[in-house]
């Protein structure tokens, strides 16, 4: 069940040569160095998207080349190991997803779009600092056949340059309470709805957004209103599967980076890996980032298969693969001592990626208290 | 013999079906420890009517072993087939009807080099639990450093005559037979000069005394040859080959030892342990932070799990294990510590009392001090790292 099929095995095969021409960490560079207003290449985007990226989780019916998840975490392990900018974690995993629960009108207007690459559908969430759904505040009161959005969610990732939103809205009960959730479909160009890029750390594309009495269509609603729980778990472990994939890619290409410099790099007459005192800390980061690797396969295919363990396993993933990119990036850092502090040297572009997505949707300390709670302790 | 059907979904139907009738109710729980498991052996005494009837069922169908071949005691199954098998035993909870060194080292050792002959005469008996096996690698001046070893075995023509002394050697005293590593050429390069010879434990010159663990157990013993003779017919591989025949064995411990991480050692999660000791009525671990080192060692437990999973089925395609369990060994090692530290902790103070059990029977105290050689038995955790570092990380020797 965890092994990869040849499909899976070519899938990943032909990404990493796309990538690596294409959206490298040199092609990452020149998009922050120029200051880019959209922060990834377009014309790559498009061309994923021919290659079937951007529609791994649309089915075929909408155009989609329906991959599955396990195909999807083969791809973000890709763009973690080259540092790859594109809106896949957006509108790939998480737009795609939410609109597979939207009414067939409007599954039938969006997916073949973000299959495509035509169309960029975000999921805004969070409100706060910390990922936290339930804290929900952003108000979306029912006026007759429409439903008006009031609130601003930030850290919505390709947010600057949506062309609709999936927001999640509170529609009753409190702040705190899990209840009383749902999902809308926004687009982009709606009175009332502004936009704030956010700069980040890892050079890539967040928005706050502004829903400033904002009317939609009470049709819009995807799921059921005031009972979209289950919808946004679904929504949210998807796309904690694919950070995690992506973060066990950056995990193997930072440490792999840092093996091949203790190789090299020589001192008091001898390779600096020769030294037993970092032989050992490359040793366990080694053994860590094959155990989060598991998770992540094993996560991607109970949830292809539909099995309910999936949720426990995408808590399982996001919590390792987020502990095996930090430690791997931190000791990415120490291992090439003054020259991993260099921005020249890619190490810190790692580094600062790991750092953003292993945050997003929930650090590795919620996903702990996630994978208590759902065991049952 | 039962014959066994090709196809996947008669033949799991087929051992859900054996199972269901042949393995009795008791046996359908985990073993608490190493003192509940069946080892058989000459001298083994049955625990209960119910581990006699297991082992006996099993053993009739091959399925003490199933992947070996039927000519030595196997049930011949395919690596998926024994996939099946142990999920279906993972299924209804049972445990393995027999475990001992014969079944995890020196049959795989003997699948590999032995003759045929050897092999009809000595992997049948593993595999009905006759005869009991101990390991006799370790000495006082050569454990990690294992080719350092200096037990001699002269060459007398047919047959070895072997002096010297072993240590640490698990159940010397309750084994029948030993396998064994020894020096056969003193003048070539330390790891040239080993050979690998098997002899009975009745033999005359080998004694054995008993060593008491921080556990208050003695499952080992120093264990002495006095010109020991030993047939030449008992040499497995080649002569002055035996670190060869060695290193397979340890590689396959290694796996084996994680590979009894499956069902995680004694077969209930950890949290649930510590729920019952240390959770409010409605099963919350009251203590935060007791709770969250639970929790990230249920994902390390987890995580482990899944590996071994990807690992086999690896192997299953043709890519080996090799040296990836010493992978699995450091970090099975490492998270059964854990685990045990856990238990003792959510124990409080009953938790220090050589007496006190949990509500399921598994021991704290004593489980505690047994887990203390997970990162030493079958090759330390530093040892581990070194090959990790060397042989997959082509890391550079000093
Ligand atoms: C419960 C138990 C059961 C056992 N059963 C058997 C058995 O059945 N048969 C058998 O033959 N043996 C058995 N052993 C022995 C076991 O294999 C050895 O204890 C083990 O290989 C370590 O050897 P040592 O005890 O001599 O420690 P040493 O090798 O002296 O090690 C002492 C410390 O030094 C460290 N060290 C040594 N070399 C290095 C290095 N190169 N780099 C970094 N650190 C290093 C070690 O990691 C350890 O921490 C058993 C041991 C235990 C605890």
């Amino acid at each position: 069940m965890l092994a990869y099929t040849d499909d899976e095995v070519m899938l990943a095969r032909s990404a990493d040569d796309f990538l690596a021409r294409f959206a490298s960490t040199k092609h990452l560079r020149r998009l922050r160095d120029g200051r880019d207003d959209t922060g990834f290449d377009r014309g790559v985007w498009h061309e994923m998207a021919r290659l079937g990226y951007a529609g791994v989780l649309v089915d075929e019916a909408h155009g989609g080349s329906a991959f599955g998840h396990v195909g999807a975490g083969l791809l973000c392990a890709s763009f973690g190991r080259h540092l790859s900018t594109s809106p896949f974690l957006s509108s790939a995993v998480l737009g795609a997803t939410a609109l597979r629960s939207a009414l067939a009108s409007a599954q039938r207007c969006w997916l073949p779009r973000i299959a495509e690459g035509e169309a960029i559908v975000a999921l805004a969430v969070d409100e706060g600092r910390r990922h936290a759904p339930a804290s929900t505040a952003l108000s979306a009161e029912r006026s007759g056949e429409v439903h008006v959005l009031r609130g601003e969610k930030t850290l919505v990732v390709d947010g600057h340059v949506a062309d609709a939103f999936v927001v999640l809205a509170r529609t009753s009960g409190r702040p705190g309470d899990a209840a009383g959730l749902s999902l809308f479909l926004v687009e982009a160009d709606r009175p009332g709805v502004s936009v704030r890029r956010q700069d980040m750390i890892d050079s890539r594309n967040a928005a706050r957004v502004t829903f400033d009495g904002v009317r939609v269509a009470t049709d819009t609603a995807i799921g059921p209103v005031d009972g979209a729980g289950p919808i946004i778990d679904d929504v949210l472990d998807a796309g904690r599967i694919a950070l995690a994939a992506e973060l066990v890619g950056i995990a193997r290409e930072a440490f792999e980076r840092t093996v091949t410099y203790l190789k090299r790099r020589r001192q008091f007459g001898h390779a600096i890996g020769s030294f037993q005192a970092l032989q050992h800390r490359a040793a366990q980061l080694h053994g860590q980032i094959e155990l989060a690797q598991s998770t992540v396969v094993k996560a991607a295919r109970l949830r292809d298969l539909g099995d309910p363990r999936a949720a426990l396993f995408a808590s399982v993933a996001k919590a390792k693969a987020g502990d095996a990119a930090e430690r791997a990036t931190d000791e990415a850092v120490q291992m090439h001592g003054g020259i991993g502090m260099t921005d020249e040297l890619d190490v810190g572009l790692y580094l600062k990626r790991a750092r953003v997505a292993g945050t997003l949707l929930g650090d590795r300390h919620l996903h702990a208290d996630r994978v208590a709670t759902l065991l049952g302790f | 013999m039962t014959e066994f059907a090709d196809d996947p979904q008669t033949f799991r139907a087929q051992i859900r079906a054996w199972l269901e009738r042949h393995c009795p109710p008791e046996m359908r729980s985990p073993a608490h420890g190493e003192d509940d498991i069946c080892w058989g052996g000459r001298r083994w005494t049955f625990r209960s009517d119910a581990q006699r009837q297991w082992l006996n069922a099993a053993a009739a169908e091959g399925l003490t072993v199933p992947g070996w071949p039927r000519a030595y005691g196997g049930a011949g199954m395919s690596s998926a087939q024994v996939q099946v098998f142990d999920d279906e035993m993972e299924r209804i909870g049972a445990r393995s009807p027999l475990e001992s060194f014969g079944i995890w080292m020196l049959g795989p050792a003997l699948l590999k080099f032995g003759t045929d002959e050897q092999k009809r005469r000595y992997l049948p008996p593993i595999a009905r639990g006759e005869i009991r096996w101990c390991q006799g690698y370790s000495e006082p001046d050569a454990g990690s450093d294992l080719v350092a070893l200096r037990t001699r075995a002269e060459d007398r023509g047919d047959r070895y005559v072997v002096n010297g002394q072993k240590i640490w050697t698990s159940y010397a005293d309750q084994a029948d037979w030993i396998f064994c590593l020894v020096r056969t050429d003193a003048t070539a390069p330390k790891h040239r000069g080993l050979s690998f010879v098997v002899f009975d434990m009745h033999t005359p010159g080998v004694t054995t005394r008993p060593i008491k663990l921080i556990s208050g157990k003695s499952p080992f013993c120093e264990t002495f040859f006095e010109n020991v003779e030993v047939p030449k017919a008992n040499l497995i591989g080649a002569e002055n080959g035996g670190w060869t025949v060695a290193k397979y064995l340890l590689t396959q411990e290694r796996e084996m030892i994680a590979g009894r991480a499956r069902g995680l050692h004694d077969g209930r999660p950890l949290w649930q342990v510590v729920q019952e000791l240390a959770g409010d009525a409605k099963g919350r671990i009251v203590d935060p932070i007791l709770r969250d080192r639970v929790a990230r060692a249920e994902i390390d437990a987890l995580a482990l799990t899944a590996t071994i999973e990807r690992y086999v089925e690896d192997a299953a395609h043709g890519h080996e294990i090799g040296d990836r369990s010493s992978i699995l060994k450091y970090c099975n090692a490492e998270l059964n510590q854990r685990r045990q530290t856990l238990i003792l902790e959510a124990s409080g103070a009953d938790g220090l009392r050589w007496d006190f059990v949990r509500s399921d029977g598994g021991e704290v105290a004593p489980a505690w001090l047994r887990a203390k050689a997970n990162s030493i038995e079958g090759g330390t955790a530093e040892v581990m790292l070194n090959i990790v570092a060397k042989r997959l990380l082509d890391l550079p020797a000093e």
